[in-house]
């Protein structure tokens, strides 16, 4: 299991603590792969969640075109699904990924920032059902789809 | 055989992911846990874990194509990853097995492990569309 991405101080709390979106994106920008790649908060709401990240040189998969590499959108859809769970439970509770899919719908445009748009469908007490987009700009036109599931660790959802 | 490693991308290279060595003329990943490889505190980020795996599986299918001498264009379909340990503070390697690469489609499977080779952090499975570089 992969440990889902989230902020250090996030995981200090006890499971079942209040979950701030806003503030525990904000801090997970500062640490960890999540940092490296240059995650940022977008938007969020019940159950949704959106992260930003900005294109950038070292993220690039191919050199001579300038597309992202596929394995940034694969971290920028885990970590907005993620927390997307916990934006539609309203608390932080630890989990793990399970699995992800990841569909390519076509290349990130070079020099755009790619939103990720994570949301939490359906909940159980250990197990989340997660889907999502990733998108350049317009959200019709998405450059990814990706469905997954996550698995509480400590604690259960519900 | 070095031609493999120069076509590792930029993305790789910044998080330290190298090639390690060959099996059977396939390019075993490595990569040394560093911050820009964590997720939760002392875990592998699954995403990070997912791009090493997918590195390896388009090294291992470019692998295939030298072999067989043909010049393709890789475009990757879809990949599913399945996680099932988590990743520690330890180097992680993965290795790509091209399971079917027909003239258009290939499948390519690629599985990621620490300390134990028997006991994989994480499963890929990846279909990548194939065609010619030289027009159609």
């Amino acid at each position: 299991m992969s440990e889902a991405s989230a902020p250090k101080s996030l995981h200090d709390l006890p499971p079942g603590s209040v979950f701030d979106p806003a503030r525990a994106a904000k801090l997970m920008t500062r640490h960890g792969h999540g940092g490296w790649l240059g995650l940022t908060y977008h938007a969020h709401g019940t159950g949704w969640m959106e992260l930003a990240l900005p294109w950038r040189e070292e993220l690039v998969g191919v050199a001579e075109t300038g597309v992202l590499a596929s394995g940034p959108i694969i971290s920028l859809m885990d970590n907005a699904t993620s927390m997307s769970v916990w934006a539609l439970c309203g608390k932080f509770v630890p989990h793990a990924t399970l699995d992800l899919r990841v569909d390519y719908m076509r290349a990130a445009v070079p020099g755009r920032t790619v939103i990720g748009r994570g949301e939490c469908y359906k909940l159980t007490r250990t197990i989340s059902f997660i889907r999502g987009i990733a998108h350049d700009g317009d959200p019709e036109d998405p450059v990814a789809h990706v469905t997954g599931t996550f698995m509480a660790t400590h604690g259960t959802y519900l | 055989m070095s031609t493999i490693g120069s076509t590792l991308p930029p993305y790789a290279t910044a998080l330290g992911i190298h090639i390690d060595r060959e099996e059977d003329g396939m390019p075993v990943l490595a990569v040394d846990f560093t911050d820009r490889m964590m997720g939760r505190p002392g875990f592998l980020h699954g995403g990070a874990m997912s791009g090493l795996m997918e590195m390896a599986a388009v090294a291992a299918l470019r692998a295939e194509m030298e072999r067989r001498g043909e010049n393709m264009r890789l475009k990757p379909v879809n990949v599913q990853v399945e996680f099932m340990r988590g990743g520690t503070q330890q180097v992680t390697y993965a290795l790509g097995n091209v399971t079917r690469a027909g003239r258009r489609v290939a499948l390519v499977n690629a599985e990621a492990w620490q300390d134990d080779r028997k006991k994989p952090i994480a499963l890929a499975q990846m279909k990548i569309l194939l065609s010619p570089v030289d027009g159609e």
